[in-house]
């Protein structure tokens, strides 16, 4: 049985070819913007997460601090339960390494006559303690120290890129929403306008003893087709802009530490599952109608 | 209504009017199984309205009809199938699905019963041979001419051997010769055990028939 609706939905497919076509072509389009903004959100949050992960904290001393004064803190800071790892940097070595990352500008330090950067502790923070709020948490009590001029851990950045991305989250989630309701009507009118072209053959059916599940397998089946397909050249369509993108910024993001991903195997299966769905409801809403009438 | 175990459809004061308009008044009616029986009268007199009500095609406003000891009353219309599968209905019109080749429109009948490919075909091939189509069953219905789609439509009622033969209006449009071989081809039927319920205008046909005559006039029976 099941074949024989497989085959009347095919059969139905390729009488509608124009009409299946454009369905196919607008649930493509529907799902290539949806997982874009979600290919653009999953990198950028892995970005964020891996900045997380190397967060780093710098602790600023005063410039009157003195080496008992250093001490004490290192102290104090040790019997913090989320610090890992804690390095001195004195100002002679932040110096040198500024110098070493301004390379060609280098010379505009020679002619300082004395060292303006601090003495600093920078502290790596133990896994678990590393979200955001967790962090200021930690810089706020470290900033109580009497020795601490500065506590400084890339707060402004990472806020205002967590802001961007939330605004992208937004977006992605109102496309998204969007893109449901068109490509659920976009199904259901396919299915409607096929199912009006076939009133005739569909009450001839039904005179003849078809059951309501005999005449709408076969366009459960169409829908399912269909959406599935257009999910399909939706994905590959982003492939190909994805492969496109990286061939022309390669060369760039070797230079980083960026690893830009595609959707995972589970994830393309997630999109294509949705769209089915969508595809299913669409075909019951207007089938749901269709038979009341 | 008492239980006649020879009568296969029972119909018991059974009127239906279309918004104010009368169609059938208190008809009461046994058709026995394995009986020709004959609907006559003009335009208009409620025979297609009679037929459409033993097929669930319409409901009616008031009495009781029974088809093989079902209430026709009590079938929902998503149940409808059950009843249908029982009947074999030919329209004046053909109602063959145009899209379709004259195999295709026939074998739907038993692939909505969900019989396997094998046991469809060979159905589709004997029913096809009785009404002496079989070499157009590659044809679609457009093609043929009005009394070979009365055959292909007949071979269709027939194809799932039901045990009620609905026709309204068969040879309506169709010459003489055309018309005598669809009434020929229901005959044989009915003479394998069937009730054929025959729905018509055309006085020749009934003028010298053996089979009961039941004559409808502005929707009452008349003998």
């Amino acid at each position: 049985m099941l074949a024989l609706f497989i085959k009347k939905a095919l059969q139905d497919i390729r009488e509608n070819r124009f009409l299946n076509a454009i369905t196919v072509v607008t649930i493509g389009l529907s799902i290539l913007i949806v997982s874009s903004f979600s290919l653009f959100f999953i990198n950028t949050n892995a970005l964020l997460n891996s900045w997380k992960q190397g967060i780093r904290v710098l602790v600023y001393l005063k410039t009157d601090a003195n080496d008992a004064n250093r001490l004490d803190l290192r102290y104090q800071l040790q019997q913090m339960e989320d610090i890992q790892e804690l390095t001195f940097i004195s100002k002679e070595t932040a110096l040198e390494r500024l110098k070493s990352q301004m390379r060609n500008q280098s010379a505009l330090l020679e002619n300082l006559k004395n060292n303006p950067l601090p003495d600093a502790f920078e502290i790596r923070i133990v896994d678990g303690s590393r979200e955001l709020k967790q962090v200021a948490i930690l810089a706020e009590k470290i900033k109580t120290f009497p020795q601490v001029a500065e506590v400084e851990y890339g707060q402004h950045f990472i806020a205002r890129f967590s802001h961007i991305i939330n605004i992208f989250k937004f977006v992605g989630y109102a496309l998204g929403g969007l893109f449901f309701v068109a490509t659920l009507f976009i199904i259901a009118n396919t299915i409607r306008l096929v199912l009006y072209s076939r009133r005739e053959e569909i009450e001839i059916m039904r005179l003849v003893g078809a059951t309501d599940r005999f005449i709408t397998a076969p366009f459960y089946i169409e829908g399912l087709i269909l959406s599935a397909t257009g999910a399909m050249l939706g994905l590959i369509g982003l492939f190909t802009a994805y492969q496109l993108i990286l061939s022309k910024f390669q060369s760039s993001l070797a230079l980083t530490s960026i690893e830009v991903q595609f959707l995972t195997i589970v994830q393309i299966v997630i999109f294509i599952g949705i769209s089915m769905l969508v595809g299913l409801t669409g075909c019951f809403l207007s089938l749901k109608q269709f038979l009341k009438n | 209504m008492k239980a006649d175990d020879n009568a296969l459809i029972r119909m018991f004061r059974v009127s239906k009017h279309y918004a104010s308009k009368p169609a059938l008044i208190n008809i009461t009616l046994d058709i026995f199984r394995n009986e020709f029986v004959f609907f006559s009268g003009p335009s208009g007199a409620g025979k297609s309205t009679l037929l459409k009500i033993l097929y669930l095609g319409e409901n009616i406003t008031e009495g009781q009809v029974l088809i093989d000891g079902m209430n026709l009353a009590r079938i929902p219309l998503n149940r409808a199938h059950v009843l249908r599968r029982k009947i074999g209905i030919i329209f004046q019109d053909y109602k063959l699905i145009p899209g379709k080749t004259v195999y295709q429109n026939i074998a739907l009948v038993l692939e909505a019963k969900g019989l396997s490919q094998r046991f469809v075909q060979k159905k589709v091939h004997s029913v096809l041979r009785t009404v002496g189509m079989e070499d157009r069953k590659k044809s679609f219905p457009l093609s043929l001419s009005g009394g070979e789609q009365q055959k292909i439509a007949i071979a269709r009622a027939m194809v799932g051997e039901p045990k009620i033969i609905l026709a309204d209006e068969p040879t309506g449009s169709l010459d003489v010769d055309a018309a005598e071989n669809v009434y020929g081809l229901l005959t044989a039927y009915h003479e394998r055990g069937a009730t054929i319920l025959f729905a018509t205008h055309d006085k020749d046909l009934i003028r010298n028939t053996k089979h009961r005559v039941i004559f409808l006039n502005h929707g009452r029976i008349q003998s």
